[in-house]
């Protein structure tokens, strides 16, 4: 590995950390422990610092120990706040994270005093990581990390899934929720420290959440989120470290961390933002595109089988719409061959009437739906019926039917609705809007 | 004589030094359905939540078929309310259910074949079979409470435990649960179930538990479910309304 020359050697040493930090990450995410990881990293500064007091020399493995072993003492010094006071847990990560990260800064103060000996440059890098200072003995050692913690999470699936979703239920189980509870908390201990030299005590918190925060918007499934979080974080290693080679590492590769998370958030599909405003402006779409051929059936229903002209006046004034929203519905309803329009008269082509009877007959026979299964005041219907039948699926609204006539309650009027526009010539018998409870 | 399913014994449970639950003393033969039934903030959760070992207790014990919790969980199964988790975790309906057999696999193996077809038939048996590869959150209230309960299936026990599982599900969901609690009834099992409607207890459950922080009452419902038990339990929060109603009902052939 001496072969390696130096930005080979950060591009392999950030791609180790981002992978491990990844899918350690994902559980502290998904557990509600994010800030856990930010205070390991802050509350490791003293450790590191009374290490080289100890030590005198900046060996990566001692100040690793040491950092490890503030974060614990950090650790139980909130379990015991959260356990003893009325502290809740976010206070007391706040309280315990800025206390240890002060002694760190004073500890690191004193360090840079002539008087203390060693080899002390690069100590305070700590603060914001430097890649550029690994070693190869510093690669073996986050190589190590990354082959036993991976391990343990490939051994331990199935339990840090149970315990992270349903503690309770697994501890009913008899599985030891506070053991593996503390097994999740020492990978990601481990993890933030062998991370603090690369990007720093500040942004190792970023390293732990963006993946994982990334992952859960492409995936609904554990096993592949940990896979992801765990790609996302070589990514951002390996771009990172690579794209920001004149600029402190770390901080380019939390940057390239959320340059990610941010084209996920817009632009994965279901969950992404792009995505919801798509689907809920088309189901906003088909909803008024519905109401607005309903509107017409209804408002013609008295005279079928003719086929009215209404004026648009009355459209108007038989529903609230946005303004120019009718415009904008009829051009489409002209465009679709759904209805004519002359002299703001309009009227309802076979295929309209068609289109505009079964939309007629889906609401009805959900409003009787509601009003006999649920018990909803009858005046009440109309609007939730209007919020509601847009969502049906086409399978329930079959059963649905089939229940009703079953129980002799399918209205005569939604039997009749024509069912094909060649049937209406000559026009079908005439549909009357019954009201079931009439 | 039938056995004796479940057992509680001197049992005072606290939280923050303050008694949650004081000197419980019960006993719940098999094949029974027992609602656990009292005001909010009676004990009833922690009742079920100190049967199955999840709080400690400041005194007495619990058996299962005569032993430890510890040495018969096995023979147990537990729905938590459904409140208790976080259901936008990145788990599908079936990864759920397949928990229950989780305490079955012991250490670092995986769910097989064998757990796979039991978790099918859990999913069939409250079905939402179809629903199986759905994530939990684009279920309704009445689906998310079916895959607790094909959970607890899954975990095939003798004993089960259900903490409101009534709560905020649809009536067809509410008429499922209790076509297969009576299914479990008719296998030999035994189950309690915590339960907020005083209307429907006595058409539900055939033994029941009255709690208000003591025992009120524990036995038939015939013997133990009465006006004058309920006046314990609830005090004066019983209201007019449902002893009219209560009334009513006695006078009404079962």
């Amino acid at each position: 590995m001496d072969g390696l020359s130096l930005s080979e050697k950060v591009m392999i040493g950030t791609a180790l950390l981002g992978g491990m930090s990844g899918v350690v990450g994902s559980f502290a995410v998904l557990r509600g422990r994010s800030l856990v990881g930010d205070m390991l990293a802050h509350a490791a500064l003293p450790g590191v610092c009374l290490a080289f007091l100890l030590m005198g020399t900046r060996n990566l493995l001692g100040l690793s120990l040491g950092a490890l072993a503030s974060g614990l003492v950090a650790i139980a010094a909130v379990t015991v706040i959260v356990r003893w006071t009325r502290t809740k847990e976010d206070a007391a990560i706040g309280i315990v994270l800025s206390t240890f990260f002060g002694a760190g800064v004073v500890l690191l103060s004193v360090i840079q005093k002539p008087s203390v000996g060693g080899n002390k440059a690069g100590l305070n890098l700590y603060l914001f990581g430097e890649p550029a200072n690994m070693l190869t003995g510093d690669l073996f050692l986050l190589a190590g990390v990354a082959v036993v913690v991976l391990l343990t999470v490939a051994m331990l699936f199935k339990e840090f899934q149970l315990v992270c979703f349903d503690t309770d239920f697994a501890q009913s189980q008899g599985w030891p929720t506070l053991g593996l509870d503390l097994a999740m908390m020492a990978a990601l201990a481990v993890v933030t420290v062998v991370g603090l030299p690369i990007v720093g005590v500040i942004l190792m918190a970023a390293m732990i959440i963006l993946p994982a925060a990334t992952a859960r918007f492409w995936t609904n499934r554990l096993h592949i989120l940990l896979l992801l979080a765990g790609a996302l974080g070589v990514a951002a290693g390996l771009l990172g470290s690579h794209l920001g080679r004149n600029f402190p590492a770390g901080a380019s590769i939390v940057l390239t961390a959320t340059a990610l998370f941010v084209v996920s958030l817009l632009f994965a599909p279901q969950r992404g933002v792009v995505a919801r405003v798509v689907a809920e402006w088309r189901l906003r779409r088909r909803i008024s595109r519905e109401h607005l051929l309903r509107s017409l059936y209804e408002l013609g229903e008295p005279r079928l089988p003719l086929v009215a002209e209404l004026r648009v006046e009355q459209l108007r004034t038989y529903r609230y719409w946005k303004p120019k929203l009718l415009e904008r519905l009829l051009q489409w309803a002209v465009a679709g061959e759904l209805v004519k329009v002359a002299e703001n008269q309009v009227q309802l082509t076979p295929l309209g009437l068609r289109r505009a009877a079964e939309l007629t007959r889906t609401h009805r026979l959900w409003e009787t739906y509601l009003m006999q299964q649920a018990n909803i005041a009858a005046d009440h219907v109309d609007r939730d019926a209007d919020e509601t039948e847009h969502l049906l699926p086409a399978a329930v609204l079959l059963e649905l039917e089939q229940q009703l006539e079953e129980a002799g309650r399918l209205p005569r009027a939604i039997a009749d609705v024509p069912q094909s526009p060649h049937e209406l010539e000559p026009p079908p018998p005439k549909p009357k809007r019954k009201k079931p409870q009439s | 004589m039938t056995k004796i399913a479940f057992e509680i014994h001197d049992m005072t449970v606290a939280y923050y030094r303050r008694p949650v639950l004081w000197d419980i003393d019960l006993t719940v033969p098999e094949g029974k359905l027992v609602g656990i039934v009292g005001p909010n903030g009676a004990g009833k959760t922690t009742l079920i939540k100190a049967a199955l070992g999840l709080v400690s207790l400041a005194s007495g014990k619990v058996e299962i078929y005569g032993k430890s919790y510890a040495e018969q969980r096995r023979l147990v199964g537990y729905v938590p309310q459904r409140e208790s988790v976080d259901w936008d975790f990145p788990v599908t309906v079936r990864d759920v259910v397949l928990m229950g057999t989780y305490g079955r696999l012991g250490w670092f193996r995986r769910p097989g074949r064998a757990e796979r077809q039991i978790a099918e038939r859990c999913l069939e048996q409250v079905d939402i079979h179809s629903l199986a590869n759905r994530q939990i959150r684009q279920l309704s209230g009445g689906q998310q409470q079916r895959v607790f309960l094909a959970r607890a299936l899954a975990q095939q026990a003798q004993l089960y435990f259900l903490d409101e599982p009534f709560a905020g599900v649809d009536a067809a969901t509410e008429g499922a649960i209790i076509e297969l609690l009576h299914t479990l009834r008719s296998g030999g099992k035994t189950v309690l179930v915590v339960h907020h409607d005083l209307q429907t207890v006595r058409e539900y459950f055939d033994y029941v538990i009255l709690l208000n922080m003591r025992l009120i009452a524990c036995g038939d419902i015939e013997s133990t479910f009465t006006n004058e038990n309920l006046h314990k339990t609830y005090g004066g929060r019983l209201t007019l309304l449902d002893e009219a109603a209560e009334a009513m009902r006695k006078q009404e052939p079962l």
